[in-house]
């Protein structure tokens, strides 16, 4: 039965009292801004990791906007996730020199090392694959990003020495 | 899987190989088994780890040690150190020379750098830099000595226009938005950068961003408005994070909030962040988001400077549009004038990627051709293969072909030629690249990138997708081309927005320029440049082929097979023609057929 309420948890994270604290913090800060809802989805994003709809929903209560606003801006934005994405992301460029640079043949190699294909997650939750528009590092195409680091000049054969860390990393805490 | 303590790659490139890396591999096996350490130690034959000028070179891991320049004889030294009594055995040790990934190089001859003239020199979080390189001073001489007017006259006869693609003249736009009787006015800093293929702005922004902050200032000025936005995409978290620490600097330093300068002139700034929707590049869409809403296109007129953010007049302009009007105001316009062409004046930032010797970022003066840009600057071609086509404008742009090598880079001149300067991406294309696909490429992009709200763009780009789609797969039929043509034209004519009246562009130079690759796939069903995978079939050269079974391990799939120092095959119903063998191979072995 702990499954069911932990995944009910990451489905409403303000049920989760640490996590609503700062989704608090976060909508406190913002709410007088012009346009807040961007900045705020943003902030959330980055901070909880995803914008499920209990979330769009409370954010649209606290904003006191009709949440089919919330959810127009989440659909209609790349970046917004409405689930959790794995511990790790591993995104791959695909900007025009990287295409050209040889950004499929990577992802082939990754789908076969991880076992996953782009926009999907390890079964473990540790690490979700995708695709991405240009980073702005085309200079060092092929470029991929794991987490928050950019990584130039892949080459196929190194690529399994840069997923194994991440690999390695399942289970433990954040 | 066995666990293994250490992992020890050794290079097998032809230039170690000459150095004997084999016989260091049979050595090194050799010496494991005597020493017992077989099964903790495994060793893997790799490409490339080091510049093999010292080889034979091999890496080991978990530790990441670079050793290099070892004989056979060297190996049961090699071993007993590093693998039995576990210390590094420096007489070997590489040391790290860190691998300089610059993206901005020293200037070649041919370059000017005026928009990047701080960058790399500077502390890009320490104001007190910016400003010993005469930072500011061009907004202190806007405040005490200068009208609104006589800014607006001199950013006029500088010739200064739109960075961001357009290449709308700055003044005239600036002075639009003075005219607006309401207020608040708002100074909008377009830092999206969407087209794939350029990274100019996030330079500017990540290495002297207080350039960007000055030259809205100094429009904020002439305009007459008090708050600013930087709408930066998500995708460029430090330029973002630059972005605020200067901010906050500036406003430390009064030179951003209330009365700057002790003058009565007031202006704010605020960084909004983009969430990953290339449209929101579009002034309007742009506008529509930092509103907090879907970033969707709005019909022109009006126009931002009459009915812009927030209902009220609006100004937007490119990150180096701003950027250069500091040293405008600093130098005056007849200098800045001086550069360039009679109607493109002063430089231009390129970000050059592609199959270039030299990639990275230059700015040089417009009227250059690109000629100069690819072989003076560029290096020319990598690998020495012929030069196929160099893409500008980035998604809404076009493909140009060798002939055009001699065209000047100047707004007209390349609208001239079926593309557009865009932002400055310039992609660079060896004969490897095929233009179908390359065509293909764009048109996925667009397609996903297309807000839905005209149906031209929203279903127009699908049916081009799904054309070129079912020509890269070999199944293009006669009469493609001119439903192709047809298509291009129309979404080119209805749509609402720069995005999809542009959406056409590669597609339609492509045509233009390379009609007779588009006739080979679908006439002949052949790629000639050997990209399209179902025109094509990987095979290995029995000749060249040493066996050293590189390929089949790296194949993604397992459809390579044979035995160690063998000539090995490839499966082609189970090749999925990745290409990765190809890239593995150091002998050559791998061949498209
Ligand atoms: C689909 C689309 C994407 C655009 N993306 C950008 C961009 O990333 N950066 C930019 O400065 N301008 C972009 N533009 C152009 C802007 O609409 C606008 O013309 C420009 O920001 C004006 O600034 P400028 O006069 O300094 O060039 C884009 C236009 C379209 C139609
Ligand atoms: S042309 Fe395309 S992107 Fe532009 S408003 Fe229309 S549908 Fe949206
Ligand atoms: S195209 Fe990949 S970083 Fe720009």
């Amino acid at each position: 039965m702990t499954i069911s309420t932990e995944t009910t948890l990451l489905i409403d994270p303000t049920r989760d009292p640490e996590k609503k604290a700062v989704i608090d913090r976060i909508i406190d800060e913002n709410a007088h801004l012009p346009g807040a809802v961007m900045v705020i989805l943003n902030e959330l994003q980055a901070n909880i990791g995803f914008v499920s709809e209990p979330l769009q929903q409370y954010v649209a209560d606290r904003l006191r906007v009709p949440v089919s606003k919330v959810h127009g801006v989440i659909s209609f934005y790349s970046f917004f996730t409405t689930t959790p994405r794995g511990k790790h992301v591993v995104k791959f460029c695909m900007g025009t020199a990287c295409y050209v640079g040889g950004t499929p043949q990577l992802i082939e190699k990754a789908k076969a090392v991880l076992g996953i294909a782009p926009g999907e997650t390890t079964p473990d939750g540790n690490i979700t694959l995708e695709e991405c528009r240009c980073v702005g590092a085309c200079s060092q195409a092929p470029v991929m990003v794991i987490d928050e680091e950019v990584i130039g000049r892949v080459k196929p054969n190194k690529l399994p020495q840069s997923l194994k860390p991440l690999m390695e990393d399942s289970g433990t805490e954040n | 899987m066995k666990y293994y303590r250490s992992h020890v790659l050794v290079c097998v490139d032809p230039e170690c190989l000459r150095k004997g890396a084999h016989d260091v591999v049979d050595a090194l096996q050799d010496e494991l088994v005597a020493t017992g350490l077989i099964d903790e130690v495994q060793v893997l034959e790799t490409s490339r780890i080091g510049a093999c000028a010292d080889g034979p070179e091999m890496m080991v891991y978990p530790e990441g040690i670079h050793y290099a320049g070892m004989t056979v004889d060297d190996i049961p030294y090699l071993v007993e150190e590093h693998f039995l009594k576990g210390r590094v055995a420096k007489k070997f040790q590489l040391t790290q020379k860190a691998e300089a990934v610059s993206e901005l190089g020293a200037p070649t001859a041919k370059e000017v750098r005026v928009v990047l003239r701080n960058s790399g020199k500077i502390d890009p979080e320490n104001i007190e830099d910016y400003i010993a390189e005469d930072g500011y001073s061009a907004l202190a001489k806007v405040l005490t000595s200068m009208t609104p007017e006589e800014v607006i006259e001199e950013v006029l006869a500088s010739g200064l226009r739109g960075r961001g693609g357009a290449g709308f003249p700055t003044a005239k736009k600036w002075s639009f938005c003075r005219a607006s009787e309401a207020t608040p006015k708002y100074v909008l800093c377009n830092a999206d950068e969407g087209d794939p293929g350029a990274f100019m702005n996030r330079q500017v922004l990540e290495s002297d961003p207080h350039a960007v902050i000055e030259g809205m200032t100094i429009a904020a000025y002439a305009i007459g408005s008090s708050q600013g936005y930087i709408y930066c995409r998500a995708e460029y978290p430090i330029a973002v994070r630059t972005l605020r620490i200067a901010i906050q600097q500036a406003r430390n330093f009064g030179l951003l909030g209330k009365n700057i300068m002790g003058t009565d002139f007031s202006f704010d700034l605020e960084v909004r962040m983009g969430a990953g929707a290339f449209v929101c590049g579009e002034e309007t869409a742009l506008m529509a988001s930092i509103e907090g809403k879907r970033g969707e296109p709005t019909p022109r007129p009006p126009f931002p400077a009459v009915k812009g953010l927030f209902g009220k007049p609006s100004n937007v302009n490119n990150v180096e549009t701003y950027a250069v009007v500091p040293q405008i105001i600093n130098k005056g316009a007849a200098w800045y004038a001086s550069m360039g062409t009679e109607k493109s004046k002063g430089t231009k930032t390129f970000a050059l990627a592609g199959d270039l010797k030299h990639t990275g970022l230059i700015e040089v003066p417009f009227g250059i051709t690109l000629r100069e840009i690819i072989y003076d600057i560029g290096g020319g071609i990598k690998n020495d293969k012929a030069f196929k086509a160099v893409q500008t404008g980035g998604p809404m742009g076009g493909c140009l072909p060798a002939e055009y090598l001699d065209l000047p880079m100047d707004y007209e001149a390349l609208a001239k030629a079926g593309s557009i300067m865009g932002s400055g991406g310039l992609v660079v294309m060896s004969e490897d690249s095929c233009m179908v696909d390359i065509a293909r490429f764009f048109m996925e992009f667009t397609q996903d990138e297309s807000c839905g709200k005209c149906v031209p763009c929203r279903v127009g780009t699908r049916r081009i997708l799904d054309i070129l789609e079912r020509i890269c797969a070999g199944e293009g039929r006669d009469g493609d081309i001119e439903t192709l043509q047809q298509l291009c034209n129309e979404i080119r004519t209805t749509s609402l927005c720069g995005l999809g009246q542009g959406a056409p562009n590669p597609v339609a130079s492509t045509l233009e320029h390379f009609l007779d690759e588009y006739k080979a796939h679908i006439y002949e069903k052949k790629c000639p440049a050997k990209v399209c995978k179902a025109l094509i079939r990987y095979e290995i050269i029995d000749g060249p082929c040493t066996g050293c079974t590189v390929c089949a391990r790296n194949c993604p799939v397992n459809a390579i097979s044979g035995e160690r120092r063998m000539t090995h095959h490839i499966d082609p119903d189970i090749c999925i023609r990745c290409g990765i063998c190809m890239q593995v191979c150091n002998f050559n072995a791998i061949e498209i057929n």
